[in-house]
């Protein structure tokens, strides 16, 4: 037995975590060729967009995708940002679980500082190239270039080449190459409707994309103000779990426990502190460093007795209901459109704020399920689009309630755009491939709140919509069938054709009066000037020419399909 | 009475025509068709129409058919003058010719036909639609006086003469006189049963005029047998089946009338009817064979207790209903072959018409 053990020792060795996520690699968003793209990208995008707001530069983002054939393509997305001093570029693009947000309690895109550095990994694996990068922090400063492996069984950097450049095309910022095996596809999970939807939740930024074909997309942004910067928070005391709160105890610097709540929470003074130690049956002199493993059980209890604030919001940056509406205005064009943004909220000590908006009717098609957009900090959310928190609260929000069609635990069936935004210092994804928000009560609860508001408003709307419509119907029903009452008429009395034309004129205008006056609108493409056409048919799968034509046809019935809208005339039958 | 109809017809559309004029919604009030708008009581002998009205006032979605209304009565009007008549499925295809107004299905123009009938308060053939189906099979000592349509001469039916066959009632009635030295009518459900007793000329062994209903009995075979017995003062005797159809659909209404033709009932009607068979009790003094009642017989037989006017008046077939749910079957006519394929002439028949105590009334 011994002998079998000791053998048996010799295979174990520690797992690197590198090495780990190398055969995992579909945790972290790299399952598939067209996948791999995708995360690449995102990874990189959500970086820039990271790093410029935090240095309160309105991004300008270049996105790059060169097809060199046999399934292999080179990115390349470069930024305005602030740039990142030499001695961290290696450790940042190719060591993982690197980076400075993971620590930090402040809204951001990127969370584990696994992203990008996964993706250098991934693409060193499928071709066996480094990535190149490239960054400067200021015009006083050289650019320097980085040529970088990840080392995957000891998850550390390793450059390949390296060099400092005395001159380069920017003042500031970051540009990152990498070369990698995957394939190109449109559609609902494509790259190209990643950097549309984005451009929704992020308004202030510019989009700079070239596809394989080579062609330019630009996504202009639409405001030229910066979201509001999220302030870094501590960490709230009912957000922190057992172990969590052990580590912080040991590397805290606070020599008392009571010091130690106070200085690493937020929401925690002397005061509160002190009757968190009372309800711990603590002494509020105990060393942090020196507690035992009851001991911090009973902090934890402590914590839970004790009445504390909500953690303060203003970490939580949101887009607000107007910009996010507008972003949706420019991708879908509608007849109606509707947002809200909710009050923050607390989940586990994080807050969070949740944002929807609506839009309805137009040129959406009438017979299919509704299109859901997720996101979450500003991400869209384009893979497992019926998991989490937000498809839930979307399913099982009763939609027939404001007038459309739903069979159970599936999303409305109807010309329907539904966007959800869940910002948070810290979201919690099912994942680390962050594709879906976990299922907590408090999140979904708001995510139905947010989409139930927007609900009523929309059902407001279609059931006007349908009176009109009816109203509409009976109007020519009216005008249909007076001839024949005056005609019917006219063989019984023998009457003269004046006799005639006067019946049907006082049949007309009796039944008129009896209806309210109506007011003519129809749905007018033109009307919204937000939306921008080539825009939204970024990242749609090409259509064949027979189903063009049939859209074409549809437009043009959705045209002619008038509408009208009742004035202040008298109620309806 | 023909000539009133097209005057009648025109003053209801002046009346129509001067509401428009007047710049009012124009209404047409028609009486209700239905058991809730009827009463019973035996002195008169049928189901008498109350005043209940629903009234039509023209809106967007009562326009069609508002004008379906007057297109109707405007071909009723020209049918009268011309002396010309139309079946309902004529007429239905007459609307094909109104546009946008036409009828899309048969049940709608019949509607409205029964509509314009109970607003003049006439029968449908009086202005000039007669139904599809006919009367029913007639055998016995009978003579039928009718018109030769073209000669315009008398045309004497003998009932008896038809053999194998029968005197089939036609659909208008009201020209037809009758002879006879019958002792009373006997109305059958089933033509089956008819045929069996008119094959052994039951009406001569115990003179009588046999007529087959076959199910509910037409409008224009009430009123033949209504004017048979009210001309020559003889008694009708009813011989259904022994289920709710029998009892509530095919008895009571050749008796007093129904809730749909509430108008017009006092002379669709034959109050002088007694049931003989087979009832409740029949199915157990003659042992007869039987099938379960089916939950919908038992609703029909519940609802008919609750809200028929006519069970709600005889204490006795509120009884004979009661004992046929508690009972759970029925039976047919045909059940009393048990006994031999004649039983029902030999025995059944003449039994139960010389004991009044087995009727029903």
């Amino acid at each position: 037995m011994v002998v079998k053990a000791e053998e048996l020792a010799k295979k174990q060795r520690e797992i690197g975590v590198a090495e780990f996520f190398a055969r995992n690699r579909h945790l972290l968003g790299f399952d598939n060729k067209s996948k791999a793209l995708l995360t690449t990208i995102k990874e990189a995008v959500d970086n820039a967009l990271d790093a410029c707001e935090e240095a309160s530069i309105l991004p300008e983002i270049q996105v790059q995708i060169i097809d060199l054939g046999k399934d292999r393509y080179r990115i390349l997305i470069e930024d305005n940002g602030p740039g990142i001093v030499q001695k961290q570029i290696p450790k940042i693009f190719a060591k993982l679980l690197y980076g400075s947000k993971f620590h930090s309690m402040k809204q951001s895109r990127g969370q584990q500082g696994i992203g990008i550095s996964a993706a250098v990994m991934y693409g060193q694996m499928t071709t066996g190239k480094p990535a190149k990068i490239v960054s400067r922090i200021s015009e006083n400063h050289p650019a320097h270039l980085f040529e970088l492996h990840i080392n995957t069984q000891k998850n550390k950097e390793e450059i390949v080449r390296t060099e400092e450049l005395s001159e380069w095309y920017k003042d500031h910022g970051t540009t990152i190459e990498i070369e990698l095996e995957a394939s190109y596809k449109l559609g609902r999970q494509s790259v190209d409707e990643y950097l549309k939807q984005t451009s929704i939740t992020n308004p202030h930024a510019t989009i700079i994309y070239t596809n394989p074909k080579a062609e330019q997309l630009l996504f202009p942004r639409v405001t030229e103000k910066l979201p509001k910067e999220p302030k870094e928070t501590k960490p709230h005391p009912y957000g922190v779990e057992i172990g969590t709160m052990i580590k912080m105890l040991k590397y805290s610097d606070a020599k008392t426990l009571q010091s130690f709540l106070s200085k690493e929470f937020t929401r925690v003074g002397t005061g509160t502190s002190k009757t968190i130690c009372e309800n711990a049956a603590l002494l509020p002199k105990t060393k942090p460093g020196k507690m035992s493993r009851e001991q911090v059980d009973q902090l934890m209890q402590g914590i839970k007795h004790t009445k504390l604030m909500n953690p303060p919001t203003d970490c939580v940056s949101p887009i607000n209901e107007e910009l996010f509406e507008k972003g949706v205005r420019r991708v879908v064009n509608a007849e109606f459109y509707t947002s809200t943004t909710r009050h923050p909220s607390v989940y586990r000590g994080n807050p969070f704020v949740v944002e929807a908006a609506i839009a309805y009717g137009g040129s959406q098609p009438k017979d299919k399920s509704a299109v859901l957009l997720r996101f979450a900090n500003r991400v869209p959310l384009q893979y497992q689009q019926s998991a989490g928190a937000i498809a839930k609260a979307v399913t099982d929000t009763s939609w027939r309630n404001y007038g459309l069609s739903q069979s159970q635990n599936s999303l409305p069936v109807g010309p329907l755009t539904i966007a959800v935004h869940v910002a948070s210092v810290w979201v919690p994804f099912t994942s680390e491939s962050k594709e879906a928000i976990a299922n907590y009560d408090e999140i979904t609860k708001e995510i139905k709140l947010a989409v139930q508001e927007c609900g009523r408003k929309l059902g407001q709307y279609v059931h006007k919509k349908k009176r009109v419509g009816l109203e509409l119907k009976k109007r020519s029903y009216i005008e249909k069938y007076i001839p024949h009452v005056a005609d019917a008429l006219k063989d019984l009395l023998e009457l003269t054709p004046d006799q005639v034309n006067n019946v049907k004129l006082m049949l007309e205008s009796t039944l008129e009066n009896t209806r309210g006056k109506i007011v003519e609108v129809k749905f007018d493409k033109s009307k919204n000037e937000e939306f921008d056409e080539t825009f939204a048919k970024i990242g749609k799968e090409d259509v064949s020419k027979k189903e063009e034509s049939e859209i074409v046809k549809d437009e043009k019935k959705s045209l002619q399909e008038r509408q009208t809208v009742l004035g202040e005339g008298k109620g309806l039958e | 009475m023909k000539e009133t109809i097209p005057q009648k017809l025109k003053e209801f559309a002046k009346g129509i025509y001067q509401d428009i004029i007047g710049k009012q919604s124009p209404k047409l009030i028609i009486p209700l068709r239905s058991l809730s708008n009827v009463t019973y009581n035996e002195e008169e002998g049928y189901f008498k129409i109350q005043n209940k009205t629903k009234e039509r006032t023209l809106t967007a979605s009562t326009v069609k058919t508002f004008a379906q209304t007057l297109r109707m009565m405007n071909l009723s009007k020209e049918l009268v003058q011309s002396h010309d008549i139309a079946t309902k499925r004529e007429a239905y295809y007459v609307s094909k010719n109104w546009g946008e107004s036409r009828f899309s299905e048969q049940p709608e123009s019949d509607a409205v036909m029964d509509d314009i009938e109970a607003m003049m308060r006439v029968n449908r053939e009086q202005i000039g639609f007669i139904p599809e189906e006919k009367g029913g099979a007639v055998a016995g000592s009978l003579t039928v006086i009718d018109v030769d349509q073209e000669t315009k001469k008398e045309l004497r039916i003998d009932c008896t003469k038809f053999g194998s066959g029968a005197y089939s009632v036609p659909s208008s009635v009201e020209h037809l006189k009758f002879e006879t030295k019958a002792k009373f009518v006997l109305a059958i459900e089933t033509s089956g049963m008819f045929e069996r007793l008119n094959k052994h000329k039951y009406w001569r062994k115990s003179n009588c005029i046999l007529i087959s209903l076959g199910g509910v009995p037409t409008r224009a075979c009430r009123r033949f047998i209504r004017r048979m017995s009210d001309d020559c003062n003889l008694p009708v005797f009813v011989f259904t089946d022994g289920d709710p159809y029998g009892f509530l659909n095919i008895y009571r209404t050749l008796k007093v009338g129904s809730g749909n033709a509430a108008h017009i009932n006092e002379y669709f009607c034959v109050p002088n009817a007694k049931f003989i068979g087979i009832t409740p009790q029949d199915i157990i003094d003659y042992k007869l064979p039987t099938h379960p009642l089916k939950e919908v017989d038992i609703k029909r037989i519940k609802d008919g207790i609750k809200n028929d006017p006519f069970v709600k008046h005889h204490k006795q077939w509120q009884k004979a209903l009661k004992q046929q749910v508690q009972m759970k079957v029925r039976a047919e006519q045909q059940a009393l072959a048990k006994h031999g394929l004649n039983f029902v002439s030999s025995d059944y028949l003449p039994k139960k018409l010389k004991d009044s105590s087995t009727w029903l009334p």
